[in-house]
């Protein structure tokens, strides 16, 4: 193959998925100037409606993959695209718009702004980013329509339930209309039945919306409501 | 920007501390510029009236009237000098007054000046034996038509009308015409009294286009060095104690200053180490540093201005319930204004600290942290 073809192949590759991880390396200079490889040449690669669980024990690096496919980390080598982009050598302020405007999250412990209603925990995305202002808006209303919380849109979180937090996040997540969006332990804080729901919810709303999504767990149990499961130990992709 | 006034407007209470003690940082710092303001006010008063651009004081005098000395033969080479319009003669002369009324021990401070040129608020200078007064006398009993009693002598001066802001160091002004002065001085103060035609000062009117400052060296140029001139700014802070006055109260405000930076830095650096976790989740949303940096500053500026506006609001309803000239406070527009802006400097740069913490927000700590 030659490197033309080679280059065709990856923009066509490029185009086609939510995340293109080719060799990615992350190595931590420890403070002795010693190094700790957290990952090891991991190549994935994530469909556009593609439902990825990316399950290992703790400190196997999901951390790390999952924070270098959102940006939020550059990697020591190796390429990344999300969404067609490629981010492998953006600058921190490119990471910073990446996250804007590409990718959604759903952190562990949900983490909204505790004193920001509902409709308003959507709306500090577009704050943070772009200030569509009136699009903006209308996008949370729209979301928080069919994530079925129209009726808490003014309720705090203090007022929600685990299940409508988790449902505000996800919609918060999905407000500037992610090409990939990242859950960490998203069941983590959860019984055993609401995290079935919120995966199945998870699952509703990225198929009913072609939108990628890469679940970090740990938890077996939750990789059934993923299209497939990739295992990771001490820095190592397994697929 | 929106979300830091929102959690002002949703979380009061977690400002409350804050505001009330830079409500009381501010309400100190607007007191002492206030009663910085009085003090000055009613010392320099007196000087400020003057209808004339330069004093002329004997050389020796350090700007005391009660040490100077102007002879006729001076005051004749100063009105020959280029510039010099008009020249009238100073003389004060400092004493206790009787009010009708009051106690027989309690004697009012009056600075009793002769004049050649009547002060701003007199349009003729009075007869013999008649005096217009500072209407800080109105406090202490006196009223237009009232017979008052100056020093050991006894002297009686009627009062014919009152004039503002006339005082000199912290007394009253009283304002009558040099024969009046001569006549109460040699009464009460027999040690201090001068011949017919000689007077404690001059006060010099320019013509037209004259610089004071230029012209006050002139003066002393052509009386030999015998006077020291002031144009009438520097002889306000002239006066015996002006300057250190200003210079104590300055110190005690900046300390004050300082305080309210240490104060707004230690508050905001705690709220900024309990936010850490919320910032990484916003700086993983996208979220840039100087748009959490210029949060800390709009919620620190709103507090502080909260905080001001209480203490301004305090202060002026003191102000009206603190009898007249019992404290020299003199509130004014300017200085809570100006107390204001200090502060909200101060609170910008007590914010300053807490820039090096959030630029070291690491939007990592969101993902894979359940706090």
């Amino acid at each position: 193959m030659t490197s033309e073809s080679t280059s065709r192949t990856t923009l066509s590759g490029l185009a086609q998925n939510a995340l293109q991880m080719t060799e990615v390396r992350k190595v931590y200079t420890m403070g002795d100037g010693s190094e700790v490889v957290a990952l090891h040449n991991a190549t994935l690669t994530v469909g556009a409606d593609e439902i990825v669980a990316l399950v290992g024990p703790s400190g196997s690096g999901k951390t790390t993959l999952c924070s270098i496919a959102g940006g939020i980390l550059s990697a020591s080598g190796g390429s990344v695209a999300v969404g067609g982009q490629d981010i492998t050598h953006f600058s921190e302020r490119q990471l910073t718009r990446f996250r804007q405007e590409r990718v959604g999250f759903v952190f562990q412990s949900v983490n909204l702004v505790p004193f920001l209603n509902a409709r308003e925990n959507l709306l500090v995305v577009d704050e943070m980013g772009k200030r569509t202002g009136a699009a903006a808006r209308e996008r949370a209303d729209q979301l928080l329509h069919e994530l079925g919380l129209a009726d808490r849109a003014k309720n705090l979180p203090g007022q929600l339930s685990g299940g409508q937090r988790q449902r505000v996040a996800i919609g918060r997540a999905l407000m500037n209309d992610p090409a990939l969006v990242l859950f960490d332990e998203p069941t983590s804080a959860l019984d055993t039945q609401l995290g079935e729901q919120v995966m199945e919810l998870i699952r509703t709303e990225m198929k009913s919306r072609g939108t990628a999504a890469i679940v970090v767990t740990h938890d077996e149990r939750i990789t059934s409501y993923c299209d497939r499961s990739v295992h990771i130990t001490d820095g190592v992709l397994q697929a | 920007m929106k979300l830091a006034l929102r959690e002002l407007r949703r979380r009061p209470g977690r400002f409350v501390t804050a505001t009330v003690i830079m409500s009381l940082i501010a309400m100190l710092l607007m007191f002492l510029g206030s009663l910085l303001d009085g003090l000055i006010s009613s010392s320099t008063g007196a000087i400020r009236a003057q209808q004339g651009d330069v004093i002329v004081y004997s050389s020796t005098s350090q700007a005391s009237f009660a040490r100077s000395r102007i002879e006729p033969a001076q005051r004749s080479v100063i009105a020959d000098v280029p510039g010099v319009e008009h020249v009238g003669g100073i003389g004060l002369a400092q004493l206790g007054a009787r009010i009708p009324g009051n106690d027989l021990r309690d004697l009012a401070g009056v600075a009793l000046f002769g004049v050649e040129i009547a002060p701003r608020g007199v349009e003729a200078l009075p007869r013999f034996g008649e005096a217009y007064a500072d209407e800080i006398l109105r406090a202490a009993g006196v009223e237009v038509g009232m017979e008052i009693l100056l020093g050991p002598a006894r002297s009686p001066i009627t009062i014919i009308g009152f004039v503002s802001d006339t005082n000199f160091s912290g007394q009253a002004g009283l304002w009558t015409t040099e024969d009046t002065w001569r006549s109460v001085l040699s009464a009460n103060r027999p040690d201090a009294q001068v011949a017919g035609d000689v007077f404690q000062a001059l006060l010099v009117r320019t013509t037209p286009d004259t610089d004071p400052a230029a012209l006050a060296m002139a003066i002393d140029l052509a009386t030999a060095g015998a006077t020291r001139s002031l144009s009438i700014p520097d002889a306000i802070d002239a006066i015996p104690g002006v300057t250190e006055q200003q210079a104590t109260f300055n110190q005690i405000i900046g300390v004050t200053v300082v305080i309210a930076v240490v104060v707004i830095a230690l508050f905001f650096a705690l709220l900024t180490v309990e936010r850490t976790g919320l910032y990484g989740v916003l700086a993983a949303l996208g979220a840039r540093a100087r748009t959490l940096f210029a949060g800390v500053i709009v919620q620190a500026l709103v507090v502080t201005t909260i905080a001001c506006v209480i203490s301004a609001a305090l202060l002026v309803a003191a102000n009206f319930a603190i009898p007249p000239g019992s404290i020299p406070l003199d509130v004014t527009p300017t200085r809570l204004i100006s107390s204001t802006v200090l502060l909200l400097i101060a609170a910008v740069a007590g914010c300053a600290f807490s820039l090096r913490r959030i630029l070291r927000i690491d939007p990592a700590s969101a993902i894979g942290s359940a706090s």
